[in-house]
């Protein structure tokens, strides 16, 4: 299969309902999508990552909706938490649980259509111009999330898509926009995972607003089956006073691409974005991170963290810009990086662009192995070698999940890449 | 103390070893007898550390003759976490931070680990917690120390007490303190020694690598081994410590 016929077997994927205000922007999405191809192997975004697998494949779309029962996806679980269940990208209202959603929107997107708010945001703030991937899901997706937060949301938004296993390679087109008044806090996990082992394509697009003074912890966690490939694209406006708080975890996928554009829209504003990815085999995981520090006095602070094991890949590029007038940005990025097999190699990329004075701008990269002295000190203490370089695995991890404010998640990642860890070494 | 009726715990014969092809021992004998104290003393590069490190199996280092024997079985056929688990012990003279790994998980995980290995059961959480409590007072230590990372932040006091606590949680049958005085001032070094003798029983044995007497006046040897070039040049008693203080290394090193 050639990229190009892979390409255009996407572009026959299911024809759009032609559904009001969002057939518009779907009809030029896709004439966007059409003009913009596949990016090219020397594309200055993609040249780091081998998309290849992926053009093996000619992906569908999903012409009928699997009916999982709860029990189906219990390990995914959240307790206590707002829950928006996707199914192959379908919503699907008997595994959701709404019934902590006093006093916030939290809806299926195409369901919601009439609501001014979601028409005035959706589509304005992703970049479906400029990638086809992005515009490829705005022409394509199925369903979504659309949630409109105002005021204190203690229970954690939890939007979990599920993909099944089917006999053909599927494409899956998640998406999801989320809108947050002044004064707004709450915590929102995106949750992407595979339940069984299929060949699928999940393209996912998320655009976040956040007006003045919002608090939002955002969790991703990327948990897609092993020969799945995901492609995901975030946009994020952080408006005056708010804080935006970006914890990403990448476990899963044969090929997975996180990219992150965030736009400090409003003086004062925070952002946090702590990034994890944690890959063996031949996994390639991408994390392209972008900031604009717009507006004056922005803070940013950003962790990232990458574990690769046997002939993984894994890629970091972090792009700051601080704009003319964002006097006052002070900014830190740092990239570290595990390398546990001698096959396993990572590119990282940080980037500066600082187009003012006064300003404090701060990045670091390293790349390094297991540390002989706190290996050979674990031993001495009982420690098998395998299992102290378990726990030195696990605790460089543990620096990015014990960032996420939701207790019952971070166990089970903890848990989770421990057993991962113990899987590898056997 | 040296008892009747003790037990060879350690006997090393003629050991050599080298880092980096550069020879560093070159002939070592020494035997340690449960309910002992020795202290090995020494100029830097007279190979003190580095016997400690041997013993305890950094990979850093090979064995190029010579034997080990720990309680009879041949130490050098064990890996470093065997000896660990059959009773040895070496606190490190540069401990190690480990971030992301609790004290507590890691006492707690090590102690179960030796646990298993000698067939008993094995704590939770709540259950360690009231040993390490009790143990922690051994060092004076806050239990603050607990939650925080390994060593991690600790000034270099508290990482020599950390070490010892990691003894007296894993109540090794011998213990090698490889200069665990160094940096400590007079109050941390009270307490470490103070820690170190309330561990010691008839049944136990410790040898304390060392450059100063200082450490000595705490913890009361009963043999005193002067290292030099690789060897032990010169075994005394307490007192020789004493005339070290007093009179310096040359004198040994012109008789030897």
């Amino acid at each position: 299969m050639s990229k190009q016929q892979c390409f255009e077997q996407l572009l026959l994927g299911k024809p759009a309902q032609p559904d009001g205000w969002l057939g518009g922007i779907r009809t030029e999405a896709l004439e966007r999508a059409k003009a913009l191809n596949f990016p090219s192997d020397r594309h200055d975004e993609w040249r780091f990552t081998d998309l290849s697998p992926l053009y093996q494949y000619t992906f569908q779309p999903v012409d009928f909706f699997a009916g999982l029962k709860l029990a189906d996806i219990e390990k995914f679980l959240i307790p206590d938490s707002i829950r928006l269940v996707f199914v192959d990208g379908c919503y699907n209202v008997g595994l959701s649980d709404l019934s902590r959603a006093a006093g916030v929107v939290v809806k299926s997107l195409v369901e919601s259509l009439g609501d001014r708010h979601l028409e005035a945001h959706f589509a304005h703030h992703a970049t479906w111009y400029a990638d086809a991937f992005t515009a490829l899901n705005t022409h394509f997706f199925e369903d979504g999330a659309w949630i409109h937060v105002s005021g204190e949301i203690a229970a954690p938004i939890h939007i979990l898509h599920v993909v099944t296993k089917r006999d053909y390679p599927s494409a899956i087109y998640p998406r999801c926009l989320m809108v947050m008044e002044p004064d707004s806090r709450a915590t929102i996990v995106e949750d992407y995972a595979g339940l069984d082992d299929g060949i699928y394509f999940s393209n996912a697009v998320t655009e976040v607003v956040l007006k003045s003074h919002v608090q939002l912890q955002h969790i991703r966690l990327q948990r897609e089956a092993s020969n799945a490939f995901h492609i995901g694209h975030c946009s994020v406006e952080v408006g005056q006073g708010g804080v935006y708080d970006a914890v990403s975890v990448a476990l899963g996928a044969r090929v997975s691409r996180h990219s992150l554009q965030v736009m400090q829209q409003g003086e004062e504003a925070e952002m946090q974005l702590n990034g994890l990815a944690l890959i063996a085999g031949r996994q390639i995981a991408d994390t392209h991170t972008l900031i604009h520090h717009a507006k004056a006095n922005g803070k940013s602070v950003q962790l990232h963290k990458c574990i690769a094991d046997g002939s993984a890949h894994g890629v970091f590029s972090g792009k700051i810009i601080v704009h003319k007038g964002a006097a006052g940005t002070d900014s830190e990025q740092s990239s570290r990086n595990l390398l546990l097999s001698d096959k396993a190699h990572i590119d990282t990329q940080p980037q500066l662009e600082i187009l003012n004075d006064d300003v404090k701008c701060k990045h670091g990269a390293t790349v390094g192995q297991i540390d002989a002295d706190a290996l050979f000190f674990l031993c001495s203490r009982g420690f098998s070698e395998a299992s102290a370089r378990n726990l030195l695995t696990h605790a460089f991890a543990a620096e990015i999940i014990a960032k996420i404010q939701v207790p019952s998640l971070v166990e089970t990642l903890s848990l989770t890449i421990l057993e991962r860890m113990d899987g590898a070494r056997r | 103390m040296i008892n009747k009726g003790s037990k060879t715990m350690l006997e090393v014969k003629n050991l050599m070893a080298e880092v980096g092809g550069v020879k560093i021992l070159k002939g070592v004998d020494l035997i340690v007898r449960s309910g002992e104290v020795h202290a090995i003393m020494g100029i830097n590069g007279s190979g003190k550390s580095t016997f400690s490190k041997v013993l305890a199996g950094h990979p850093d280092y090979t064995v190029t003759g010579g034997t080990a024997t720990f309680e009879g079985k041949d130490l050098f056929a064990l890996a470093p976490e065997e000896r660990a688990r059959a009773g040895l012990f070496l606190a490190f003279q540069y401990p190690v931070e480990i971030p992301g790994v609790s004290n507590s998980a890691l006492l707690r995980l090590a102690y179960n680990t030796l646990q298993n290995e000698r067939g008993l059961e094995e704590l939770d959480p709540i259950e360690f917690e009231d040993l390490v409590l009790e143990k922690i007072k051994v060092v004076e230590m806050d239990a603050n120390f607990l939650s925080r990372s390994v060593n991690e932040g600790f000034s270099g006091g508290e990482k020599k007490r950390n070490e010892i606590l990691q003894m007296a949680v894993l109540e090794p049958k011998l213990a090698i303190l490889d200069e665990t005085d160094s940096g400590l001032d007079i109050d941390a070094l009270r307490i470490v020694a103070n820690g170190v003798n309330s561990l010691l029983t008839a049944d136990n044995a410790v040898v304390m690598v060392t450059h100063y007497q200082r450490l000595l006046n705490y913890i009361v040897p009963d043999f005193v081994h002067v290292m030099d070039g690789g060897r032990i040049v010169r075994t005394g008693g307490k007192e020789l410590a004493l005339e070290l203080e007093a009179r310096g290394y040359d004198w040994i090193r012109a008789a030897a």
